[in-house]
């Protein structure tokens, strides 16, 4: 038998990714670009309060330039939904292909793609699951995670890892709260656990209830951008 | 569906380790998992053995996992506790002033190639 030699890697499996993160984020400073990655599971409502976040931003600043970049596996209803918007919000659609999650990689191919230097604020809707984007940076100024009430107040403790990575958890659908046993201590408490400094904003995109603490939070955001 | 996006993460990198080594077969590929990174072995081996014919290089190589044990730190009473037992809170002192130490892992240990 033939012998066998070992070569040590001692690499870890997502290095490669961040060093993409980081020319990522290098490309969008460059570009006075704020990058925001939105993450939730299916139905927790990241389309609608996009919509209404847009609706919001247009209305502060009608001349804002904003890219919305939907990673799905295989659709394209949100990216015809937002196109409906107008003003300057352009979208930009990329199907992961089966992939559980958006990788820098394509974060940077899809900005490559789309020329995204004069945008002023660049989302990613990121593919909707609490475990796999958690775990891969795309190269985003700010992580936000939505839940939905509905979802209930434990998750923060089902899906640590997705509230510790969090630059903010937006609480949503707070307009159903009546409907569900979800208790707003409760959930401040689990995610505090897992991430002393997560802001956290309770808001329904329905009602417009928290919507203006939301886009202050993001308008301070861009101004430092 | 998690283990086959990671899976391919594992070939990319150790096709590019054989290419710089320049060797065109890899024997085996040894990963070092944390406890509660939140891989499941089985799944990943069976993702493995399927996405592995995709890449001449690690077509026909084995997958190895050695597992880390997953420790938590107690900054309160400052001492070291089993984090899968015990999850967030200090068995020691009831505190929550608690961050994992090791556990969360996922390495590319080594690879094992065909002497020449």
């Amino acid at each position: 038998m033939a012998n066998v030699r070992i070569i040590d890697v001692h690499q870890g499996v997502f290095e490669a990714n961040d060093l993409v993160a980081a020319e990522v984020r290098a490309i969008n400073k460059n570009n006075g670009t704020f990058m925001l990655n939105v993450m939730a599971s299916p139905g927790s409502g990241k389309t609608t309060l996009l919509m209404a976040t847009l609706k919001e931003l247009i209305k502060i600043n009608p001349e804002i330039k904003i890219g919305v970049m939907e990673a799905d596996i295989d659709a394209s209803v949100d990216a015809e939904k937002i196109a409906t918007l107008g003003g300057n919000v352009r979208s930009i659609q990329v199907h992961t292909g089966g992939e559980c999650a958006m990788d820098a990689q394509m974060a940077l191919e899809a900005i490559n793609e789309f020329d995204t230097k004069d945008l002023d604020l660049l989302i990613l809707e990121n593919v909707g699951n609490l475990v796999c984007p958690a775990e891969t940076d795309t190269g985003a100024d700010c992580k936000v995670v939505l839940l939905s009430v509905p979802e209930g107040d434990d998750k923060p403790l089902k899906y640590p890892l997705m509230f510790e990575v969090a630059n903010i958890v937006l609480i949503t659908k707070i307009d159903t709260m009546s409907f569900f046993n979800f208790d707003r201590e409760a959930v401040v408490k689990n995610i505090r656990m897992r991430n002393p400094n997560a802001s956290i904003i309770f808001l329904s995109a329905k009602t417009g209830e928290g919507m203006t603490e939301w886009t202050n939070y993001l308008v301070s955001k861009l101004i430092t951008a | 569906m998690h283990e086959l996006g990671v899976v391919f993460y594992v070939i990319k990198d150790v096709a590019n380790v054989a290419v710089e080594n320049k060797v065109s077969t890899v024997n085996s590929v040894t990963l070092e998992i944390g406890e509660v990174s939140g891989i499941v072995h089985d799944y990943l081996i069976d993702c493995w053995n399927w996405a592995r014919k995709k890449e001449p290089c690690v077509e026909n190589a084995e997958l190895k996992i050695e597992t880390i044990d997953a420790v938590t730190f107690c900054e309160n009473c400052e001492k070291n506790y089993p984090t899968v037992a015990y999850g967030k809170i200090c068995p020691h002192c009831g505190s929550d002033k608690t961050y994992l130490v090791t556990g969360n892992e996922f390495m590319i240990k080594e690879i094992a190639v065909p002497e020449d």
